[in-house]
């Protein structure tokens, strides 16, 4: 056999590869090689690298609080402990997702996923791995509409809502903040896809006109053109649903500078510090800009807030409550169902998020474990007030946020 | 792909300029038709400006007209311009001297930018600014040192060997991928693959407001610090470049190495010394492309990666191996891009011609389908470029 030079290429670097996951495995799982018949393996396919990485590790974090916790409190199943295993699901790129989640599956033997992130690559794991080999996924972010109609065995959940309502509400406060005519950008793939409809839907529904609506490439180095394109429509406002990290601050960097736009209506991936930081360090101003993100206020969000101060995470920042609850949910659902398996996740996951039960807020999780334990029920509200609806997803409360001077400020919850 | 035998792929002004001439001469209208044909375009341009001059408020209008155009085509077009000439050029003399297409130039330029954005973050660490100008300008020779060590050692590792071994032309052109994935990998493993922001200093030189404010107009113009940087170091270099190819021995010797190895060689040029210099221009062109692409722009390894085809077009466009091509052929290419998808509807609505369509040839996303048509149509039609320079 003539070993082409790229079959040597990829050889080499899938050696390489396994070599150095199997060198990060040591390193991350000597404590629980000693233990392995008590460890449970779930993993946790999130956009390490890619247009959201800045989002990524307090989500990542968030999760793994809640396995730790379930870990500690030594009532999961019996005294077993929750091991995460992170692989990359680069929020893009549905090949590399799919080949992470499939090693997640075949070489890692996790009993579950959580994620993906974005939804794109969501889809396609849930669709080339989870359903064919019956693992229960569980995203806190995937927003896309698109997910509500798959077909998933029952074995799809997701801790975040619907695009298909953040559009309906981005539409309402577009509209009662007097905008009659917007131009909409964005990015090009099955969440800005999903938003962009639900959002030109919504806001026609209340008598709105959508001058135009294009998607934009992530990626470039100037977004010149794509702007002078949307600013070409007459519009008094450009709605961006696009990623912090990426064409989204590029489009509304480059409409300040060329004077095309001043205000923004801004999508949940917008809703980044760093959006601040590096449009302040331009010299402009994004000062009364504003849009929607998934998130509510009340016990759960407090009582989240007190555990992760400690730690030195981050709880404000976008999904990690619903990372936090997507981890949560899963163990508890194993817990009812008795056994680490995707099956009892799938068959117990609507019980343990909805009444009835005990409420159980975050850092509760020992309470709600033992509760289960002993045969009673638990309705989970966690951090984002979980209620899972339709397929399997959840309702969803919405921020309004406004930016001014050099913040995101609330303006009310919807 | 193999070059003719004894082209003369270094633009050499004197002669070369009379050759380009004669030959252009023969598809030009014969000469006394071309000052009425002049003069015809001139009236008919003078009275279509009269008529909407005339018309109310046609003046503003007119003038509102030309700033949208310069604010959204004009301007950004000249950046683009000189920084896809600056990355030509180095490809360009590449080509003409070690007579291959170097596919790492692209990622070269974000090699020598990431060198930059190196040295400015200690700079700017120790508190050393340049002032309204970006820091990075200062930053630059650090940047030129990082790139021109990589070029060499490039060099000395794996186009030396193959320059010994006479290869053909594509061993070389496929050696030079190879060193691209190896550059590109060396950029993300050191700076990451994530965005990077370097630029500092005022922002500005005209903000849309104050221009609005000034003149009274309702359209506006932003003119960056970054795009007058950009011409004016372009300027500066082009110029050097030219003086040091045309006037200095070792810029003589680079172009008779190109014109004719084989004479250059009997006349006792050095080639590795031509090797060595061509490397350590090329590598300055490319970390002074890389550098004011990033400050227009931004840093991002695979923005620059995709730089690759608009840079090659540009060379292409140009003629291959002319180093004026290339800054000429940069211009067409970044203003084909601009021009082709940019919508005119509100241009057209000062001058008259209101419309509810937006007046787009193609779509933004359509921005490299411009540069791959541009390819096609001069590779088919002209495909020694504008400036006739070689064939490839």
């Amino acid at each position: 056999m003539d070993p082409h030079p790229i079959s040597i290429y990829s050889r080499l670097t899938s050696a390489l590869g396994s070599g150095l996951v199997a060198l990060s495995l040591c390193a991350a799982t000597t404590p629980a090689l000693t233990q392995t018949d008590k460890a449970v393996k779930i993993g946790v396919l999130l956009g390490f690298t890619g247009p959201i990485e800045s989002l990524i590790p307090p989500m990542a974090d968030s999760a793994d609080l809640a396995f730790k916790q379930v870990s500690d409190s030594g009532q999961f199943l019996d005294g077993k402990t929750i091991e995460s295993v992170r692989a990359d699901s680069t929020c893009i790129d549905a090949g590399a997702a799919t080949a992470a989640a499939e090693r997640l599956v075949t070489s890692e033997k996790v009993v579950a996923i959580l994620g993906a992130d974005c939804s794109g690559v969501t889809i396609a794991v849930a669709n080339n791995v989870a359903v064919p080999k019956g693992i229960a996924l569980i995203s806190p972010s995937a927003t896309s509409p698109a997910l509500s109609t798959i077909d998933d065995d029952g074995l799809f959940f997701r801790t975040s809502p619907s695009d298909a309502r953040q559009g309906k509400v981005l539409a309402q406060v577009i509209k009662e903040r007097g905008y009659d005519t917007i131009a909409i950008t964005y990015t090009k793939n099955d969440y800005g896809k999903g938003l962009s409809e639900s959002l030109q839907a919504g806001f026609e529904a209340l008598g709105g006109t959508v001058a135009i609506s294009t998607a934009h490439e992530d990626g470039k180095g100037d977004y010149t053109a794509e702007v002078a394109e949307l600013a070409e429509a007459g519009s008094d406002l450009l709605v961006v649903l696009g990623y912090a990290d990426q064409g989204g601050i590029g489009i509304v960097r480059a409409a300040l500078d060329t004077g095309a736009f001043e205000i923004f209506g801004l999508g949940d991936a917008m809703y980044s510090p760093t959006v601040l930081d590096s449009i302040k360090a331009d010299g402009n101003d994004l000062t009364g800009s504003f849009g929607t993100v998934p998130g509510n206020e009340g016990e759960g969000v407090d009582a989240f807030q007190e555990i992760v101060t400690p730690v030195g995470l981050d709880g404000q920042g976008p999904f990690t409550g619903e990372s936090y609850d997507a981890a949560a949910l899963m163990a508890l659902a194993m817990q009812r169902g008795g056994e680490a398996t995707s099956e009892a996740i799938a068959a117990n996951m609507i019980a343990v998020a909805n009444a009835p039960g005990e409420k159980i807020l975050p850092g509760q999780l020992d309470k709600a474990l033992k509760i289960l334990a002993a045969g009673g029920e638990v309705d989970y509200v966690g951090v984002t007030n979980v209620e899972l609806v339709g397929p399997g997803e959840a309702a969803g409360s919405y921020r309004e946020y406004e930016v001014q001077g050099d913040e995101f400020k609330t303006v009310r919850f919807r | 792909m193999e070059p003719p035998p004894h082209p003369s792929p270094v633009d050499s002004n004197v002669v070369d300029t009379q050759a380009v001439d004669t030959k252009a001469e023969t598809k030009r209208p014969p000469a006394p038709w071309r000052r009425p044909l002049w003069i015809a375009v001139g009236v008919a341009l003078g009275l279509a400006v009269l008529s909407m001059v005339s018309r109310d408020g046609g003046g503003i209008d007119l003038l509102n007209a030309l700033v949208r155009f310069a604010n959204f085509v004009v301007i950004p077009g000249i950046s683009y311009g000189c920084q896809l000439g600056l990355g030509a050029l180095g490809v360009t003399l590449i080509y003409a001297v070690m007579r291959f297409s170097d596919f790492a130039h692209a990622d070269t330029m974000a090699f020598g930018a990431m060198g930059v954005i190196l040295a400015t973050r200690v700079l700017q660490g120790m508190g050393i600014s340049a002032g309204p100008l970006p820091t990075a300008l200062l930053a630059l020779p650090f940047g030129i040192l990082g790139a021109v060590t990589l070029a060499l050692v490039f060099d000395r590792a794996v186009y030396r060997f193959y320059r010994r071994q006479r290869a053909a032309p594509v061993t070389f052109v496929i050696a030079s991928i190879g060193a691209m994935f190896v550059t590109n990998g060396l950029v993300r493993l050191i700076i990451g693959p994530g965005d990077q922001r370097f630029a500092d200093g005022d922002r500005f030189i005209i903000r849309v407001q104050t221009f609005k404010e000034m003149t009274g107009l309702s359209e506006g113009l932003a003119l960056r610090t970054t795009h007058v940087i950009t011409l004016v170091v372009a300027v500066m270099v082009v110029l050097g470049l030219f003086v040091f190819l045309n006037r200095t021995p070792l810029g003589k010797a680079m172009r008779a190495y190109a014109d004719n190895e084989d004479l250059a060689l009997l006349s006792g040029i050095n080639p590795e010394r031509v090797a060595l210099w061509t490397w350590i221009i090329a590598a300055t062109l490319a970390t002074i492309a890389g550098t004011l692409y990033g400050l227009d722009k931004s840093f991002k390894p695979f923005t620059y990666f995709q730089l690759l085809l608009p840079i090659f077009a540009s060379a292409i466009v140009g003629g291959i191996g002319k180093p004026l091509g290339a800054i000429a052929g940069g211009f067409v290419v970044a203003f084909s891009e601009i021009a082709f998808t940019y919508p005119y509807r509100k241009i057209l609505g000062y001058l008259g011609f209101e419309t509810d369509s937006l007046v787009q040839l193609l779509s933004t996303d359509y921005k490299f389908a411009v540069c791959f048509i541009i390819l096609v149509v001069v590779l088919i039609w002209r495909p020694r470029g504008i400036f006739q320079g070689r064939v490839i």
